[in-house]
């Protein structure tokens, strides 16, 4: 009835994107968090609210302004003719740019909240220990800040695997390129080809509870080791 | 030695989150300098301010090298050749106590600084050789303070700066750690900003005093003299007490009694005392003390001292303080005896006057 070799594509593109998307999340989401954990500027919590931003907008709406931002009459699209292509809408990178701003928030906000939870104390004392800032920052800082970090890996990785508007309004259905997972899903079920929708459903639901089993149960082994 | 490599100078001058501070004061690169006051006078904040983590106007030089002064000089905190101990111990829960220990050690002599106060010193000095390879979790109050002490030392410090290091211990931490602190006096010769609000501690760790009070300097100078100034506040307390300094002469065996000397004349202090021609400290409270114009010739107390009476103080229409030297030669060291007002009157008591202390209870401020 159908190959099972079709359901692989859009798999490994999903765990592609999502995986190069963390990645440049961490590396993004880390000097926004522990700026909006240190600065006592009136406006951070302005900033804050832009980046929590994805936690209330319909997909559909985050979509369609990144569609106009990365088409060709765009900045995104200034940017994309650099690399001599049209536009970064209905592209692999221009998704990843898409599930950056998307997952943004689930990622700022637990390594914002560990950095809040050290405290101002642990830093002083660095600093009394002869540690310049940001040695203090890569040995106090960010270490203690564990827990928050593991959580918005995983929380970022995981709300890109299932990330569905976003990715309809501004990477289509393009195989090996845009067709992700939930795509995939969704466009099985409107063809009505119900089997690997199960199967890919299924996998989901698996995945999904893994993850949040695991962050749990994670969670709680640091407590207590840290209690 | 100049004057300036063996003192350390302090100017500080402005408003806190609401509160104002003005001070300035002068404490020896040796020994403890008690900074002492009621809660909100501003010792944190001065000790905060000499080690740059606030930052108010002024001027602050540390054995001749300028850390901070008008024409802009302000080095960080970490360019700062300071330890700090927190009223919390503050340890890094995501390190071993070996790796705490080693966190300013190991910067230190990355920056060029010879380790002279020695790893293994400082285990020993303060007992942690069996916390070495444990996480910092399992460890109890006066542990975790002991490490953070020692944490602080190893970083090398020019001075070592103490924010009430035992306010969140109990009594039992709190007796348990003491005598590290008194060996850390005794051991090196760090100079150390000790901030507490307990005059007992600092009856016992401190050799100069700064008084502070609502963010201002009231005196600061010798512990001893500080303690004996009538003038002062902390003669006004009911715990007022004055401290000398003694050398112990002789243990009679049969009455429990040790002998001590005091500028030529003697006291009996109970319980045996070890080491003749050891100095120590004792505590003498004012309350303890009561004048007679004549020897008294028979009485239960034991110490009887010849006395100069310098000054008298009213404290309120009941009573006075007397501000006193020990011995009838000039130059001895200072007491204070708290009587009453009527007594004072009736015994005709007056500055310059060639008296007699009676002292009932003389105690030492450490032990052996």
């Amino acid at each position: 009835m159908f190959e099972a070799g079709e359901l692989w594509p859009p798999i490994r593109l999903t765990l592609i994107l999502a995986s190069v998307t963390t990645i440049l999340l961490l590396i993004v989401a880390t000097p926004v968090a522990w700026w909006l954990s240190q600065s006592r500027v009136r406006w951070k919590e302005a900033v804050a609210a832009v980046v929590a931003l994805p936690l209330v907008l319909p997909p559909t709406v985050l979509g369609f302004y990144l569609l106009l931002a990365l088409g060709p009459n765009g900045p995104g699209g200034l940017l994309a003719r650099l690399f001599g292509i049209r536009s970064l809408a209905f592209t692999f990178e221009g998704l990843v740019i898409g599930s950056i701003l998307y997952s943004l928030p689930f990622v700022v906000q637990p390594i914002r909240n560990a950095f809040e939870a050290i405290g101002p104390r642990p830093l002083e004392v660095a600093a009394t220990l002869r540690a310049r800032p940001w040695d203090a920052f890569l040995t106090v800082a960010i270490p203690m800040a564990r827990p928050g970090f593991i959580t918005g890996t995983v929380l970022g990785f995981a709300h890109t695997v299932g990330e569905f508007g976003v990715v309809l309004m501004i990477g289509g259905n393009i195989p090996g390129e845009t067709r992700v997972l939930s795509i995939a899903i969704y466009d099985y079920v409107e063809s009505l080809q119900w089997t690997q929708a199960h199967i890919l459903a299924g996998g989901m639901l698996a995945f999904s509870f893994v993850v949040i089993f695991a962050m749990i149960t994670l969670e709680k082994r640091m407590g207590q080791a840290r209690g | 030695m100049t004057r300036s490599e063996s003192v350390i100078t302090a100017r500080f001058r402005g408003t806190r989150g609401g509160f104002e501070v003005d001070v300035a004061f002068e404490a020896p690169m040796r020994g403890i300098t008690a900074i002492f006051g009621p809660s909100g006078s501003g010792k944190t904040t001065i000790l905060r301010c000499v080690s740059g983590l606030d930052r108010l106007p002024g001027a602050l030089t540390v054995g001749g090298d300028v850390w901070q002064n008008d024409q802009g000089v302000f080095r960080a905190p970490y360019d700062r050749p300071i330890g700090y101990v927190f009223q919390e111990p503050s340890l890094f829960p995501h390190l071993s106590v070996r790796r705490n220990l080693e966190y300013g050690r190991q910067r230190a002599v990355k920056a060029g600084i010879s380790d002279q106060i020695r790893f293994d010193d400082v285990v020993r000095l303060m007992g942690i050789q069996p916390l070495l390879d444990r996480s910092t979790s399992g460890l109890s109050g006066g542990e975790r303070q002991r490490v953070a002490i020692g944490r602080a030392l190893l970083s090398q410090p020019r001075l070592l700066l103490m924010d009430e290091p035992l306010s969140s211990l109990d009594q039992k931490n709190k007796e348990e750690i003491l005598p590290y602190f008194e060996a850390l006096h005794d051991t090196l010769s760090i100079p150390i900003f000790y901030v507490s609000h307990d005059i007992a501690e600092i009856e016992r760790l401190g050799d100069t005093l700064i008084l502070l009070d609502m963010g201002r300097v009231l005196a600061f100078g010798p512990l001893a003299e500080l303690l004996s100034d009538a003038r002062l506040p902390i003669a006004r307390r009911s715990d007022a007490a004055t401290v000398v300094e003694a050398f112990v002469k002789a243990f009679d065996p049969n009455d429990g009694l040790t002998e001590m000397d005091v500028h030529g004349e003697t006291l009996f202090v109970p319980g045996r005392i070890t080491e003749v021609g050891k100095a120590r400290r004792i505590r003498i409270a004012a309350a303890d003390v009561s004048l007679s114009p004549e020897p008294p010739s028979r009485t239960s107390i034991l110490n009887v001292v010849p006395a100069l009476a310098k000054e008298i103080h009213e404290i309120d229409n009941a009573q006075v303080n007397v501000m006193l030297t020990i011995g009838h030669r000039e130059g001895g060291p200072a007491l204070l005896a708290r009587i009453s007002r009527r007594a004072c009157q009736t015994l005709h008591f007056a500055p310059g006057q060639a008296i007699y202390a009676q002292v009932k209870a003389v105690s030492l401020v450490n032990r052996d």
